[in-house]
């Protein structure tokens, strides 16, 4: 039954670009790079409970990464998994001196790693623009075909994120993930390596956020320090994460589509204010749906029996 | 005679930005909370002075007063309704709070204001103070002593009064503290809103100096961070040391390095200190 149902949203998502306009087809393609983004959050933050603030310092980089490689020439399949894997390197080198910290420290250095990389970015003009921002070459595709083309290649992504996401959630890796988030040194004291798992989890959490930041880099064409380094890429996917349900794989899922379907709705009635009203929102979660949508149907139950 | 003008620019920064940072440095001590509404905190204060100045006269210095008791009551309120009921929530939980708060508080101020860049001009203007070949501007001069002012009151708040001992007992010990009769729930909206009136005092003075935006607060945000640091959390002088020594990185690096570098310089010196003297400068842990 279960089983059923996977099929026909499966079958649903690989036909809804012949089915849905142009606009419900962007907004299901940025749904899928939510999923990525809040999957991946959810390996180093939702899975390990390390506050990393570091997913838009993955996204900016695999996304210039992607741009300045095909800019060079480079064949576009090619510079997106460039990207993915430098934005990985990257992850793994980074998660070595600053898995270190904790709590609260930790935070601010995985925040002000993208900081860094935008002015990096932003100074080195020859390579980059800087400032300017760069421009992609322009793919020799008509706009529909364009369309779809990338709505494929995220939702391929998000599948293949969710696959690693189940497999994790199953393997010792995730088991040992769960110990350092309940009790980093009665973990080390089992026999679990810290050390490499956090660095693996960390990893994890940059190589599918760097490969959709060259797809959309390769999407939108034109990209600026401003726009990929945004500290709005760190944030959105904890709300999303938070919003589902932290550690599980539904939960950052369920997340990231109710929260697009939000962002939305506030876009559209709130033009001027819609960052305050997300504002509201992100409060408002805290308070009334601490353990997010997933815990919903169990906390129901729980009232209904007449327990606390 | 050129490097002690970047010296005494430098010096002279750092006093305003250990007023910036140690409203943020004792919230992070004393309440455990990294309290990222302190950047808009500041730009409110900095509008306070604008206004006054502008429509009232009143000097920026003495507008000080007001903009503290606007922030005093703004940030109990907060403190009291929201955060305190989360305060024993993980990390992310309280982050992710005073992000929300400070989308939405940074939205009304531009929606309010809009996001142009105002700054208060002085009429007349103070004119600059020429010693021995160095050039100081009599506006800055007087915001950062002004500031050093308010934060070695601070300091002898903490020390002398009965609030500031019990503010330094929780930080100490929270549970001993409230086994010693301190109402520990209190004590946390004091300190908040203690954080925040002096977050509203650097924005008076800051009007003065940097232009007014209510996109300046990640700025500000970011550099009571990195002077939490090098200063060593949650210390007044541990704040005081931090500013300054960022003040003077921040102006022999914009010298050597060029002005454009000088955020990715104070990072990269941030995330060495986050990695290998991660109690700061003086290493000592409270206000003892």
């Amino acid at each position: 039954m279960k089983r059923t149902l996977w099929v026909i949203l499966l079958i649903a998502l690989a036909a809804f670009p012949w089915i849905g306009n142009n606009y419900a087809l962007r907004l299901v393609t940025i749904m899928m790079l939510y999923c990525v983004l809040a999957l991946s959050w959810n390996f180093i933050g939702g899975l390990t409970g390390y506050p990393s603030f570091a997913t838009a310092a993955f996204f900016g980089l695999g996304a210039y990464t992607g741009a300045i490689c095909q800019g060079q020439g480079v064949p576009m399949v090619v510079a997106w998994v460039i990207g993915s894997l430098l934005a990985a390197v990257f992850a793994t080198g980074l998660g070595l001196a600053i898995l270190r910290l904790r709590g609260h420290y930790f935070a601010i250095a995985s925040l002000v790693v993208a900081d860094v990389l935008r002015e990096i970015v932003n100074s080195a003009t020859p390579l980059t623009g800087g400032g300017m921002g760069f421009n992609l070459p322009i793919l020799k595709l008509g706009v529909d075909a364009q369309a779809k083309l990338f709505y494929y290649l995220m939702l391929g992504l998000a599948l293949l994120t969710i696959a690693v996401a189940l497999f994790v959630n199953r393997h010792r890796l995730g088991f040992g993930l769960r110990c350092i988030k309940q009790n980093e040194d009665a973990a080390n004291m089992i026999g679990i390596n810290a050390t490499v798992y956090k660095t693996i989890a960390f990893t994890l959490s940059a190589v599918f956020v760097g490969g959709a930041g060259a797809f959309y880099a390769s999407w939108v064409n034109y990209i600026e320090p401003g726009d990929v380094f945004d500290v709005l890429f760190s944030v959105k996917p904890i709300v999303m994460v938070l919003l589902g349900q932290a550690g599980t794989v539904a939960g950052p899922i369920i997340g990231a589509v109710v929260f697009l379907l939000m962002e939305e709705l506030v876009w559209r009635n709130f033009l001027t204010f819609h960052a305050g009203v997300l504002g509201l929102i992100v409060v408002g979660l805290i308070f009334f749906l601490p353990d997010g949508l997933l815990a919903l149907p169990a906390r129901r139950f729980r009232l209904w029996r007449g327990k606390p | 005679m050129f490097y002690l003008q970047v010296l005494v620019n430098g010096i002279v920064l750092g006093g305003l930005y250990a007023c910036i940072a140690v409203g943020f440095s004792l919230v992070w001590g004393v309440l455990n909370v990294i309290n990222i509404l302190h950047g808009t905190f500041i730009v409110i204060g900095s509008y306070v002075a604008f206004f006054a100045y502008v429509h009232l006269g009143i000097h920026p210095f003495l507008s000080i007063p007001i903009a503290a008791a606007i922030l005093f009551l703004l940030a109990y309120a907060i403190q009291r309704g929201l955060i305190n009921r989360v305060i024993a929530a993980p990390v992310l939980t309280t982050l992710t709070l005073t992000f929300g708060l400070d989308l939405f508080l940074n939205n009304l101020l531009i929606l309010a204001f809009k996001a142009d860049y105002r700054k208060v001009i002085l009429d007349p203007p103070l004119g600059v103070l020429t010693l021995g070949g160095i050039t100081i501007p009599i506006d800055r001069l007087s915001a950062m002593g002004l500031a050093l002012l308010l934060t070695g009151l601070l300091f002898w708040v903490l020390d002398a009064s009965r609030v500031g001992r019990a503010i330094v007992a929780v930080r100490m010990d929270r549970e001993a503290a409230a086994l010693m009769g301190v109402k520990v729930n209190k004590i946390y909206a004091l300190t908040f809103a203690i954080g925040a009136v002096m977050a509203g005092a650097a924005g008076s003075l800051i009007s003065l100096i940097y232009p007014i935006s209510p996109l300046n607060n990640v700025m500000f945000l970011g550099k009571a961070f990195i002077i939490c640091v090098l200063g060593g959390l949650g210390s007044v002088p541990g704040a005081m040391l931090g500013g300054l020594t960022l003040g003077v990185l921040e102006s022999f690096g914009a010298l050597v390095f060029g002005s454009e570098h000088a955020v990715t310089l104070a990072f990269i010196v941030l995330i060495l200190f986050l990695l290998f003297r991660p109690t700061g400068i003086i290493g000592k842990r409270g206000y003892e």
